[in-house]
C-alpha cells in the first residue's frame, strides 16, 4: 500500500480550474518528485493535499485514510508537514520560536534539535534572532527544520532551491538525503538536476493533469520525453 | 541578550509601575490619585485590547462592551444588594459570564469571515449594548447611570490604622484610610491582570497568536486551528476587559454609559495602542500613561504656556487651553510619523537594528 494516494483530483481556485485530473501514488520512503512547467499545477497539488484548497471531486488518502475533507490543521496532525515555496517562516518570531511552534507539546526533543543543528549549523548560531533577519538560504533551512522538529511521516516541500546559491543547494540536497532515510518526501522542484539527484519516483504535471509517472532513472534517460513535458534537456 | 531599545522600554515600564505604586505618597492630591487609578485601569484595558489587535491581528470595536459588562455587573449588584464584597464578586462573575457568552457567540459566528466584516459585527454589537444600556433605565439607570456605595473598606472614613487617640495614622503625610485602600485595590488588581497577560503572551499560546497574526495559512499548515485560537484569545481579552470594568466600577462608585460603554473610550484605547506600539504589552503601559496624562494635564500646561506668552502676538491664542484637543491631535500625528510602530515598538525595533 502506498503512503499517499491522490485520485482524480480536480481543484478550482475561484473561477479558474487549475487541476483537472491529478492522480498519483507516493510510496513509503525516499523522495517522490513532482515535476512540471511553471503554472502546471504543482503547488496547487501540494496545497490541495494539505487542505489549504479543497479538491472537488477527487480524493487524497493517507495511510489508507481519506483525508480529503479534513481541516488543514488536522491533516498536519496526522504527520504531514508542509514547507511552502516562499520559505514559510514567521519573520517576527525568533528561530527557536519558529521551531517550537511545530512541536506538539511546546518543548524541544533534544536529540531532534541536535540533529537539526548538525544539518543546519546556522540555525544553532542564530537561535534568538528574529527570522526576518536571516538570509534566504537560512530561511529555507528554518522552514525545512520546522518540518523535522517532530516525527513526520510525510513532508511536502515546494521548490526549496528557488533563488538559492549553488553551495546552499548542495547542502540542502545532503540534508534531504538524510531526512529521506526516516521520512518520505514529496518534492516539487523545477531544478531538474537537483530533482534527479534525489528522486526515486516521479510524476510530471502538465496543464493540471499527470502527464507521466514512473521511476526517476527511466525519466532521466528519456531526453525526448523530458523535452516534450518540461521543454528542457539535460 | 536583550537589545538596548528593549531594555529602555522595559526599564521605563518598571519605573511607571513603581511611580504608580507610590503615587498616593508622591502626588498627594485628589486629582492625581484619580489620574493614577485611571492609568492603572487603562493599562489593563489597552493591554487586553492589544492581545487582539497587536498579537492576533483581530480588529474589534466591542472592547468597551466587555468593559461595560464588568462595570454594570458590579454596579447593578452593589446598588441592589448594598455595599459589600459579595456583590462585587458576583458582579465580576456575572460580567465575565455575559462577556464570555457574547465573545464565544461573536467569535464562532464571525471570526471565520474577513477582518473588516468581523470589525463591523463587533461595532454593531457594541452599538446595540450601548443603546440598551441607555434604554433599560430600570436596570442600568439609563443615561444617568447608577450611583452606589463601594465596600466599607473603601469608604474615605474607614481608618486602616489608628493611633492611641483613635485617629487615623498618617504615613509620609498621607492618611491611611479607605481611599488609599481603594487605590491599592485598583493598583494590585491591575498589576495582577497585567502580569497574567504578560505570562500568556510569553507562553507557547502567545507564540501561536503571533504566528496567526503573521500568516493564518502557515499556522493552519503546522497544525493550529486558527478559529479556535482566535476565539480563545477573544474570550481571554473579553474576560480581562470585563474584570477591569468591575475594578473601575468599584473605584468610581458610579457607572454610566459615558464611563463604561461610550465609543470615546474605544477611540482612546485605539489611540493608546497605536501610541504605545501594537504587539507589545509594554507599549500598552506607555500608551495609556501618555494619553491619560495628556488628557488631564495638557489643558493646564497650555493654560500656563498661554499666560507666559501674554504680549506675544498669536501664540497665546494658539495655546489657549480650549485648543487642547487640536494640540493633542498634532502630537498624535507627530508620534505616528516619528514612531510608526508606536513608541515601544519603534524603540525595540531600533535596538534590534543597532
Amino acid at each position: 500500500m502506498s503512503l499517499l494516494s491522490v485520485r482524480n483530483m480536480k481543484t478550482d481556485i475561484g473561477q479558474y480550474a487549475v487541476l483537472h485530473d491529478v492522480s498519483f501514488e507516493v510510496p513509503e520512503g525516499g523522495v517522490f518528485v513532482l515535476l512540471g512547467r511553471n503554472g502546471a499545477g504543482k503547488t496547487t497539488t501540494l496545497r490541495s493535499i494539505i487542505g489549504l484548497w479543497k479538491p472537488s471531486p477527487g480524493s487524497v488518502t493517507f495511510r489508507g485514510e481519506d483525508i480529503t475533507a479534513l481541516h488543514t490543521a488536522d491533516i498536519a496532525r496526522k504527520g504531514i508537514a508542509y514547507v511552502p515555496e516562499n520559505m514559510g517562516i514567521f519573520g517576527t518570531l525568533t528561530v527557536d520560536e519558529n521551531l517550537i511552534l511545530a512541536t506538539r507539546n511546546g518543548r524541544f526533543d533534544a536529540a531532534r534539535l541536535a540533529r537539526i543543528h548538525d544539518l543546519f549549523p546556522a540555525l544553532a548560531q542564530f537561535r534568538d534572532k528574529q527570522a526576518w533577519s536571516l538570509s534566504g538560504g537560512q530561511k529555507q533551512m528554518l522552514s525545512i527544520a520546522r518540518a523535522m522538529i517532530e516525527p513526520r511521516e510525510l513532508i511536502l516541500i515546494d521548490e526549496p532551491t528557488k533563488g538559492l546559491a549553488p553551495s546552499i543547494v548542495d547542502a540542502m540536497a545532503d540534508a534531504f538525503r538524510e531526512i529521506a532515510q526516516t521520512t518520505t518526501i514529496l518534492l516539487v522542484e523545477q531544478n531538474f538536476a537537483f530533482a534527479r539527484a534525489l528522486g526515486r519516483d516521479m510524476a510530471v504535471i502538465d496543464d493540471g493533469r499527470v502527464a507521466h509517472a514512473g521511476s526517476m532513472d527511466d525519466f532521466a534517460a528519456d531526453t525526448a520525453l523530458q523535452d516534450r513535458l518540461l521543454s528542457l534537456s539535460v | 541578550m536583550q537589545n538596548t531599545g528593549t531594555l529602555i522600554v522595559k526599564t521605563s515600564v518598571i519605573l511607571i509601575f513603581a511611580l504608580l505604586l507610590f503615587a498616593p505618597f508622591l502626588f498627594q492630591d485628589v486629582r492625581s490619585l484619580e489620574v493614577a487609578a485611571r492609568i492603572c485601569i487603562f493599562i489593563v484595558l489597552v493591554a487586553s485590547f492589544d492581545l487582539l489587535i497587536g498579537y492576533t491581528g483581530i480588529v474589534s470595536f466591542a472592547h468597551t462592551m466587555f468593559f461595560g459588562f464588568g462595570a454594570y455587573g458590579a454596579a447593578i449588584l452593589l446598588k441592589t444588594m448594598g455595599p459589600g464584597w459579595t456583590p462585587v464578586i458576583l458582579g465580576a462573575l456575572a460580567g465575565v459570564g455575559v462577556s464570555l457568552v457574547f465573545a464565544i457567540a461573536i467569535g464562532l459566528l464571525s471570526l471565520r469571515v474577513k477582518a473588516i466584516f468581523f470589525a463591523m459585527i463587533t461595532l454593531a454589537a457594541a452599538s446595540v449594548v450601548l443603546v440598551l444600556a441607555s434604554q433599560l433605565s430600570q436596570i442600568t439607570g439609563g443615561e444617568d447611570g447608577i450611583i452606589y456605595k463601594a465596600p466599607d473598606l473603601f469608604k474615605p472614613a474607614t481608618k486602616l490604622l489608628t493611633d492611641a487617640d483613635g485617629k487615623v495614622v498618617r504615613l509620609w503625610g498621607v492618611r491611611l484610610n479607605g481611599k488609599l485602600a481603594a487605590y491599592y485595590f485598583v493598583f494590585f488588581c491591575a498589576l495582577a491582570l497585567f502580569l497574567v497577560m504578560l505570562r500568556f503572551v510569553g507562553s507557547p499560546f502567545g507564540t501561536v497568536l503571533k504566528a496567526i497574526r503573521e500568516n493564518e495559512a502557515r499556522a493552519e499548515a503546522i497544525g493550529y486551528r486558527v478559529v479556535a485560537y482566535r476565539t480563545a484569545v477573544f474570550c481571554l481579552s473579553a474576560t480581562i476587559a470585563s474584570l477591569a470594568g468591575t475594578v473601575y466600577a468599584v473605584w468610581l462608585k458610579y457607572t454610566g454609559p459615558d464611563t463604561a460603554l461610550s465609543f470615546a473610550i474605544m477611540i482612546d484605547i485605539l489611540l493608546m495602542v497605536v501610541i504605545g506600539g501594537m504587539g507589545t504589552m509594554w507599549g500598552a503601559v506607555i500608551g495609556a500613561v501618555l494619553m491619560i496624562l495628556a488628557q488631564y494635564y495638557l489643558r493646564d500646561l497650555m493654560g500656563a504656556a498661554s499666560e507666559a506668552m501674554t504680549g506675544i502676538p498669536l501664540l497665546p491664542e494658539l495655546l489657549a487651553p480650549d485648543r487642547w484637543l487640536f494640540w493633542l491631535g498634532i502630537i498624535f500625528i507627530l508620534l505616528v510619523y516619528f514612531f510608526p510602530k508606536g513608541i515601544a515598538g519603534t524603540a525595540m525595533a531600533w535596538g534590534e537594528k543597532a
